[in-house]
């Protein structure tokens, strides 16, 4: 049962060949079980979950139910859910309870999905390995020496290890994209202003958005059927009818131009890896789609305009982290001040202080022009590229990650290594298009490797159409790490 | 590049402690991300309008009507220190 998908646990309630209670206990036990060596989550609660799957239950016999009632999920660290410890993978937030719901675990609720656990997470959501995590490193099922990409690292590693069926997470530079890519599963960021942010501890604003992973493409287009709609309370969050993101998943891809930029397929991407999402292109080609050449002429400035957006966004919004409201407080200081700086040293991780030192130089007096001014406009020359893009090809492929995971501690003492892992995500959230991740084959030492197609705005069930055609073909997103399957 | 001034004096900025003995570290650390922004420091953006967000945004106006209702108990059992409905710090006045 660990093995289905959402769509056929939900035909498995539905006919009452399982409850929801019982789905539950199988999860629960397979994290109790499996999920301690992989550090997934940074809180289980069984009786909650046992609790909300009884009410599923009822919610099903009373025939009232919704395609994800019943169905055991996970919640990444940093959707704030109330009752629950919502710790953002840090110290500065490892005791606090939320008082309220984020607008995206209440529609959860409301469409009777069962909340397991938050899932572990790189500090704040800033790093490309969860590394940074407070709470220690998640672990890739496929080789728990390797990393699980990040930040969103303990979502994609429970949803691979088949300790939860679907899970949430976040992506403000990759961070669903590579980590689907890195653990075999598959991954949606939607376009920019598709989720409610309210209730999402926010790391960049202008960039962060909420999505999910799954086993399938068609478990992605039920996640986002229920995350995804207008929310007044997130004042970027776009006022447009709901979609049922399903409803083109059958439509055959004949006719589909799908555009392959050239400065995605250099030396800076692994040959194995290479070989993989070409493959994962001649299939769609296979299937009657066009394999266009699309030029992104400003792609190799993306990771360093990124690296001065998302920490100038950050260390303005980190700054609520007094010490004095809530989070961590030192235990000795002198004064207010003395307060503030001790506070924020000890609750903070090294690269969250990082980023934080960062945004703040970029943003103070005389700098200001020179840097986030100028990387606003060179944001603008690479959205105006993927719009040139898109008037040749409706969909864009490439690799997700430039490798395969990688072993953990390889490039925590280097930065700007890390950084260079989102080398090909990165882009699409400063234009604040949608992109998604799904497994396309094995690269080296037998790690999963995925495709990553992009699309144009609010092009979601386009983009998740391709995607389960694909998966029609080929079963890369059937296989799961050895120990882990059935 | 930044001097080890430059570290002191943001970490202050930052309202973040550094001990003096990690200051030439960080800067190490700092001043290899800066490298990488450099690269979009040199790119001609003349007339280029700026892109503060990612989609094009109208400011929405709701009616002004009552949407909270008082529950600092519940938000304030999360901090540090609180009294009489106060968050408590080091006295700032003297």
């Amino acid at each position: 049962m660990f093995d289905h998908t959402v769509s056929e646990l939900a035909a498995l309630l539905r006919d009452r060949k399982a409850s929801s209670v019982e789905l539950a206990a199988v999860f629960l036990e397979r994290i109790e079980r499996l999920g301690g060596g992989l550090n997934a989550f940074i809180t289980v609660d069984a009786e909650k979950a046992l609790a909300s799957a009884r009410a599923a239950d009822a919610r099903l016999a009373r025939g009232e139910a919704t395609p994800l009632t019943g169905i055991p999920i996970a919640h990444k660290d940093l959707f704030c859910a109330k009752g629950w410890r919502t710790t953002c993978g840090s110290r500065m937030l490892a005791d606090w309870i939320s008082p309220y719901d984020a607008h995206v675990v209440e529609q959860f609720d409301r469409a009777g999905a069962v909340l397991v656990g938050k899932t572990n997470m790189d500090e704040f959501a800033m790093g490309s390995s969860n590394e940074s995590s407070f709470f220690g490193p998640a672990r890739n099922p496929w080789d728990p020496s390797r990393v699980p990409g990040g930040s969103s690292g303990g979502s994609a590693a429970a949803v691979a290890a088949r300790l939860v069926p679907a899970a949430t997470g976040t992506d403000t530079g990759g961070s669903i994209r590579q980590p689907a890519s890195l653990t075999g599963t598959s991954g949606i960021r939607p376009t920019y202003g598709a989720v409610s942010r309210y209730g999402m501890v926010a790391f960049a604003s202008s960039l962060d958005q909420g999505g999910a992973f799954g086993k399938s493409a068609e478990d992605l287009a039920l996640m986002l059927n229920v995350m995804a709609g207008f929310d007044e309370r997130d004042s970027t969050s776009v006022e447009r009818p709901k979609e049922d993101y399903a409803r083109d998943l059958a439509r055959p891809l004949a006719g589909l131009r799908v555009g392959l930029p050239k400065q995605y397929f250099t030396a800076d991407l692994a040959p194995d890896v290479a070989a993989c999402v070409m493959a994962g292109a001649e299939e769609l080609e296979r299937q009657g789609a066009t394999l266009v050449e699309v030029s992104l002429p400003n792609q190799a400035l993306a990771v360093p305009v990124y690296y001065v957006i998302a920490p100038a966004e950050a260390s303005s919004n980190l700054s609520r982290f007094d010490g004095a409201r809530y989070g961590h407080r030192a235990a000795a200081y002198a004064d207010l001040g003395d307060m503030y700086r001790k506070s924020r040293a000890e609750g903070f991780g090294a690269e969250v202080r990082r980023r934080i030192l960062v945004g703040t130089y970029v943003l103070s007096h005389g700098y200001y022009d020179a840097y986030y001014l100028q990387a606003q406009k060179v944001r603008r020359l690479i959205a105006r590229d993927f719009a040139e893009a898109f008037a040749s090809c409706d969909v864009i492929a490439g690799p997700a990650a430039p490798t395969v995971a990688f072993p953990i501690g390889e490039k925590t003492s280097d930065p700007v290594q890390m950084y260079l892992e989102d080398l090909y995500t990165i882009s699409v959230n400063l234009a604040g298009l949608p992109g998604l991740s799904v497994p396309c084959g094995f690269g080296q030492g037998g790690l999963p490797v995925g495709l990553q197609l992009i699309g144009n705005y609010f092009d979601e069930a386009r983009m998740l159409n391709v995607a389960h055609r694909y998966q029609q073909a080929t079963d890369w997103h059937r296989r799961s790490p050895p120990g882990y399957g059935s | 590049m930044l001097s080890l001034d430059d570290v002191r004096r943001i970490a202050e900025l930052a309202r973040i402690e550094v001990p003096e003995e990690g200051v030439a570290a960080l800067q190490h650390d700092l001043n290899g991300i800066f490298d990488l922004i450099e690269q979009m420091r040199a790119v001609d953006t003349t007339g280029v309008e700026p892109m503060a967000h990612a989609i094009d945004l109208t400011q929405r106006l709701r009616e002004d009507r009552v949407t909270e209702t008082d529950q600092h108990e519940l938000f304030q059992s999360a901090a540090p220190r609180v009294e009489d409905g106060l968050y408590l710090v080091p006295k700032v006045i003297e």
